[in-house]
């Protein structure tokens, strides 16, 4: 059976489960949408260089409660992020939370499932209001995919005027040792006014089969909260990621998010900081470093939707051997959001022949007094710095990685988490072979 | 040391240097001076292997070796350092990593052990002195938004660290002002010993003053047409190059 005929099977029986019916006709809907609009082709704008849709055509199932068993915490244990015994944990086995595996440590946050979540008194109000908001964002069936199957999501509540102690790890992880997996991880975070928290996740596939993961996080942040956001994407080439990130800013506040992007097969990452409050900042940053066949999209949008607001992105890329990277960054300035600032860069460096790099920048401004900025740049490596470096006696393979590293040192330190930060830059050593 | 025999180089098919004989001893300062467009800068990069620029015959002997044989790294190895015109800024990289970088991949080179920590940062400390350069500025990227002075100090820290045996300073006081050429002058000098030699490449007589040449040449239309001592610099000086032009025809 194919995985379209297997995903509609599956949602008719998942339909007749008890659920809150707010759930339930929010998943209606989305599978609704997602039969008319399906899964985006290459002839959709915003899938020309990424095609997922082929990977439809094979085996992919949910796993059952049998194999979810059959990951235990000696398998977790490499795949822990530094600091992870004090952290906060939110494991997804397969698109399904895990909350044996998980853990809240810190008394400033609550994590709980999103089921839990509809059902509570001072939360539910929450999900109602916030879930979803990201599909107006997605005109494509992936997006309302996920939706069409939210059943074992995390609700993260981050406490009023709190700043979480630890930060939250969020693992999602494919356990493809027994067939082909197609995962759905699901989250609505609320950082609650005038909160902080720091999370980061990871990606990560065991086991030889196909894994694709169609993740959607959706945070909101309320006035006065800050909010880091890291997403670390360091997985096997038989994974398959799309992930979507919606941060809505629904109060002056904080939101940093930086991406980084080293191994897996096919990336494509989904970033919308929706500003819907005067002087709210967010800060975008991404790090790709893509080889082999490895596929990296980002696609970013900013919504400007109220005056005052500050935007700075910048995405950096270098790929090498037959690796490919998109770089879509749109940037809305609704009529009313005047004096916006809002920068935006993409530069990239193609270390091969046959790596490519489609980058594209997008402004759409409807309001007068604004400042906003947007360029790209995709080079080859500098040959005078290679050559600098060569002359004072270091060798050429070892001065590229310097100028890489170098290259990718000011976004790694826009990771303000020290644990995560060294982490991610061990990673980097390593491979550019330093 | 170093031997020039009838070099021929250009860049993008257009020939530059037009058969450069120069010799080189240890121990001894040569200055190489010439209006623009002579060839100064071609020399120094051929000298140092940029790739950019190809040789068209003749030959390069530094120590017995065939120095156009050898990669820029390789040369670096062997003890030819190049302190650049305009040094390149390199953004994330310290000067601190930069120089533990090089030390020990020109020392791996030469088949020597790594220098541990503590003796790297007290060499660091010594040479530091030398330029008048402090910690905060090797912390920072190398050459990122430094100074033009701050830029050529750097070089000779690195000269410094890396003690060449031959130092070709290109141009070395080009936009400094009397105090930076002073501190760089005074640097090189420091350095000077009986078995390392330094060619300063420059446009002016002014740098001569504070680093005096025990030879120099005049580098006109891609070769050497004059050779003398010190006064050659005073009378370049003094007459201008339209001199030497007007000698030549």
């Amino acid at each position: 059976m194919d995985t379209i005929a297997y995903l509609k099977e599956r949602f008719e029986q998942l339909q007749t489960n008890p659920v809150n019916q707010h759930i339930k006709q929010m998943r209606d809907e989305a599978f609704t949408e997602f039969t008319q609009t399906g899964i985006p082709t290459v002839k959709h704008e915003e899938w020309k260089y990424t095609r997922i849709n082929d990977f439809f055509g094979k085996d992919y199932h949910f796993t059952t409660d049998l194999k979810e068993k059959a990951f235990t915490i000696s398998d977790l244990e490499p795949l822990q992020l530094p600091g992870h015994e004090e952290a906060n944990l939110v494991v997804f086995i397969n698109g399904h939370f895990h909350p044996e595996l998980s853990h809240t440590r810190s008394e400033e946050l609550e994590i709980i499932s999103l089921q839990e979540a509809t059902a509570h008194p001072q939360y539910s109000v929450i999900v109602k209001k916030h879930l979803g908001h990201s599909a107006a964002y997605h005109k494509d069936g992936i997006n309302a995919l996920n939706t069409a199957f939210i059943q074992e999501g995390v609700f993260i509540h981050v406490f009023k005027s709190r700043t979480a102690s630890h930060p939250v790890y969020l693992y999602n992880i494919t356990d493809a040792r027994n067939g082909n997996i197609f995962a759905q991880p699901r989250c609505l975070v609320h950082v609650a006014q005038n909160a902080q928290v720091q999370m980061a996740e990871t990606f990560a596939t065991i086991g030889a089969d196909e894994s694709f993961t169609n993740q959607v996080i959706e945070l909101v942040v309320e006035k006065d909260a800050v909010l880091d956001f890291y997403k670390i994407q360091n997985d096997a080439p038989n994974s398959k990621v799309v992930t979507t990130t919606h941060v809505h800013q629904v109060g002056k506040s904080v939101a940093n998010v930086v991406t980084v992007s080293l191994n897996g097969g096919l990336i494509r990452n989904n970033l919308n900081m929706v500003m819907s409050a005067e002087f709210s900042e967010a800060n975008m940053y991404g790090l790709y470093l893509g080889d082999g066949q490895t596929h990296i999209d980002n696609h970013t949008v900013v919504d400007n939707r109220q005056p005052n607001c500050l935007s700075n992105e910048l995405y950096k890329g270098v790929l090498n051997g037959n690796a490919t990277g998109v770089f879509n960054g749109k940037i809305f300035v609704r009529q009313i959001a005047q004096k916006t600032n809002a920068y935006q860069s993409n530069r990239n460096i193609l270390l091969s022949e046959n790596a490519s790099v489609n980058t594209k920048p997008q402004l759409e401004i409807f309001a007068d007094d604004v400042k906003c900025s947007h360029g790209c740049t995709v080079g080859r490596l500098d040959e005078d710095a290679l050559f600098y470096m060569r002359s004072r006696g270091i060798e050429e393979k070892t001065a590229t990685a310097l100028l890489l590293h170098g290259f990718a040192l000011d976004i790694l330190d826009k990771i303000n988490h020290e644990g995560v930060r060294t982490f991610v830059e061990g990673f980097i050593t390593k491979k550019l072979d330093l | 040391m170093l031997t020039i025999n009838d070099l021929r180089a250009g860049i993008e098919g257009r020939e530059i240097l037009k058969g450069v004989n120069l010799q080189i001893n240890p121990g001894e300062i040569h200055a190489i001076m010439g209006p623009n467009g002579a060839g100064k800068s071609t020399l120094a990069s051929v000298l140092a292997g940029k790739a950019d620029y190809e040789v068209l015959g003749g030959s390069v002997k530094f120590e017995g070796k065939d120095l156009l044989e050898l990669a820029p790294e390789e040369r670096a190895g062997e003890g030819i350092f190049l302190s650049f015109q305009y040094p390149i800024e390199i953004p994330g990289l310290s000067t601190t990593n930069f120089m533990k970088t090089a030390v020990n991949e020109i020392r791996k080179y030469r088949g020597e052990e790594e220098l541990d920590a503590v003796t790297f940062l007290k060499k660091m400390k010594e040479k530091m002195a030398l330029v008048e350069i402090d910690q905060s500025m090797l912390s920072r990227s190398l050459n990122e938004g430094f100074s033009g002075g701050e830029k050529k100090r750097n070089e000779i820290f690195q000269m410094a660290m890396l003690e060449p045996k031959l130092a070709i300073l290109d141009e070395t006081d080009s936009g400094l002002d009397i105090d930076a050429i002073r501190i760089v002058a005074n640097g090189v000098n420091k350095l000077r010993s009986a078995e390392n030699a330094t060619l300063v490449i420059t446009h002016y007589q002014r740098l001569l003053e504070y680093i005096v040449p025990d030879f120099v040449h005049v580098l006109y239309n891609g070769q050497i047409v004059r050779s003398g001592t010190k006064e050659l610099a005073y009378e370049l000086e003094e007459k201008g190059y339209d001199f030497i032009k007007s000698a030549l025809v």
